[in-house]
């Protein structure tokens, strides 16, 4: 076959997934980022000519504190949901393979089921006259006058929740492949179980670590269901303004600016990540 | 030498942490009480609401059409876009390779304004059309992942076997590649039309009038407290079937 037909034949079978993706994947999000730079209609459309308007409204007094309060619920997120799937990791990857099969499928279930639903399982499990309320007021660890809705806390404890599997999936891959032979040599040699694992089997798992950490970051930066659901009026996320500006009030230049901001806040991550595994590679390379 | 507990025990406490919001759920869909906080007695009451529930079955309709649609649309692009990926090494399959894993990672909220923003500009009416755009976006990446983790599988040496039995190009394709090929295209197909079923998020930012999907009408309906008991009836059944169509994916991947 000639190299011309390959050629051909290559763009032939790209061609499709290329152009949709082309059309309804770049060109929109090129669009978001310049729309950013344009002024509104008041009829909810976008005017002509260009503006900074948007962008100087990112460092509105409205605006910051929902920028940083996106920032630290998602970092949080992101440690805790490390915190947990790190030991999870270690277990599921040390017992045979039959149990370690169902566990991975006790961990992928309940992630199966419909997002809204396991967002709304916890809104009514948390609700004043909900079963978890009237547990803690009756186990006395809780006031009889206890909200344990509309504030940051369960925002934070469902973000975990929704994105625990994220964080378990990756490391667990990783942690499959660690040799765990190296523990039981760091044990006779000396160390306690803690050193053993925080100086071996984190560092040997740290590739699973950076994906998983990139996805529940990514993930819970873009969250609005959560918040809005579950948390209070002041515990708003960025997604929320996207959303509020995009319907409410129909401002598409703000909401595109706001989206302009949360894309850069997750492609800060990703290209760390990508730049740090580059530079890995070409380390352990020389 | 002897192993801590710690780890076996975080892991137990993890799983029931994951499963105790569902089962609460699916407990109080057969609770008599409206909020569920006791246990008030057995009931089918919130079934028969539901089951009376025109609008919630309407909406299923919807869902069920865009989720068929969609997936059989990303299945072909998806395997199209996977076979290239396998067959060639070059700058346009790391761009291609590229494109196909950003929308994996990007969050959904992304992928709605910036759709909608395509779609104000344009001056395309957002409807059934513009989510089924949306969703055939979303699922291609899926079922590249799916159909490309099967053809890493697949033993190209039974291309040439077939050639040399004097199969034609179109036949060696057709007979031998395409069946066994075919159980990760369905695998993918079924996961495409789970996540398209599932969508509330990007959904929301393309959906117009008269095309309110299940999830849509989940969310309206659980701003209204009213109706909260026959949502939790509704997600039963969601979480149900979302059950069997993943022992049916699994299957299918699983056989080979």
């Amino acid at each position: 076959m000639t190299a011309d037909h390959q050629r051909s034949k290559q763009w032939l079978l790209t061609l499709p997934s290329l152009a949709w993706l082309g059309v309804f994947f770049v060109i929109p999000c090129v669009l978001v980022v310049i729309t950013a730079f344009r002024p509104a209609d008041l009829q909810g459309g976008i005017a002509e000519g260009w503006t900074w308007d948007n962008i100087h409204m990112l460092s509105d007094p409205s605006y910051v504190p929902v920028l940083l309060r996106t920032l630290w619920l998602s970092v949080a997120t992101t440690l805790l949901c490390l915190a947990l799937a790190l030991p999870m990791a270690f277990q599921i990857a040390r017992v045979g393979p039959r149990l370690r099969q169902f566990l991975l499928l006790l961990v992928v279930i309940p992630f199966l089921s419909n997002f809204l639903i396991r967002v709304f399982a916890w809104k009514s499990l948390l609700h004043p006259e909900g079963p978890l309320t009237k547990l803690l007021i009756s186990l006395r660890l809780a006031p009889e006058d206890a909200i344990l809705l509309n504030n940051s806390g369960p925002v934070l404890l469902v973000l975990v929740y929704t994105q625990l599997p994220f964080a378990i999936l990756p490391l667990y891959a990783a942690a499959e492949k660690f040799d765990f032979g190296l523990l039981d040599a760091a044990r006779d040699l000396g160390a306690g179980p803690w050193r053993a694992f925080s100086k071996v089997f984190v560092p040997g798992v740290r590739r699973g670590l950076i994906s998983a950490a990139i996805m529940v970051l990514v993930c819970s930066l873009g969250q609005y269901v959560i918040p809005q659901m579950v948390g209070g009026a002041s515990d708003e996320m960025l997604g929320s303004k996207i959303a509020q500006r995009a319907f409410a009030d129909r401002n598409l230049p703000l909401a595109s600016a706001l989206a302009a901001a949360l894309m850069l806040a997750a492609l800060v991550p990703m290209l760390l990540a990508a730049a740090w595994q580059r530079f890995g590679r070409k380390e352990a390379a020389s | 030498m002897k192993r801590s507990w710690f780890p076996a025990l975080l892991t137990i406490g993890v799983i029931a942490f994951l499963f105790a919001p569902l089962v609460v759920l699916v407990a109080n869909s057969f609770n008599a009480s409206r909020f569920g906080g006791e246990w008030e007695g057995f009931t089918w009451a919130w079934y028969e609401k539901l089951w009376a529930a025109d609008e919630v079955w309407e909406s299923l309709m919807i869902t069920l059409k865009i989720a068929f649609s969609a997936s059989v649309a990303s299945m072909l692009l998806g395997t199209l876009a996977a076979y290239a990926l396998h067959r060639f090494r070059s700058w346009l399959q790391d761009v291609h390779s590229m494109l196909i894993t950003l929308p994996l990672v990007m969050p959904d909220i992304l992928m709605g304004m910036s759709l909608l923003a395509l779609f104000v500009l344009t001056g395309v009416e957002t409807g059934l059309l513009t989510i089924w755009i949306a969703h055939v976006t979303f699922c291609l990446s899926f079922v590249t992942m799916v159909v490309l983790g099967r053809l890493q599988d697949f033993d190209f040496t039974l291309i040439d076997a077939a050639r040399d039995l004097g199969a034609t190009r179109v036949q060696a394709v057709k007979k031998v590649l395409l069946p066994l090929l075919l159980p990760g295209v369905l695998a993918g197909g079924l996961l495409a039309f789970t996540l398209s079923v599932d969508d509330y998020v990007i959904t929301f930012f393309v959906s117009g009038p008269g095309t309110t999907t299940l999830p849509l009408r989940v969310a309206s309906m659980m701003k209204t407290s009213r109706s909260l008991p026959v949502i939790n009836a509704l997600s039963t059944l969601l979480i149900a079937s979302t059950f069997v169509l993943a022992a049916l994916s699994f299957r299918l991947q699983r056989r080979a």
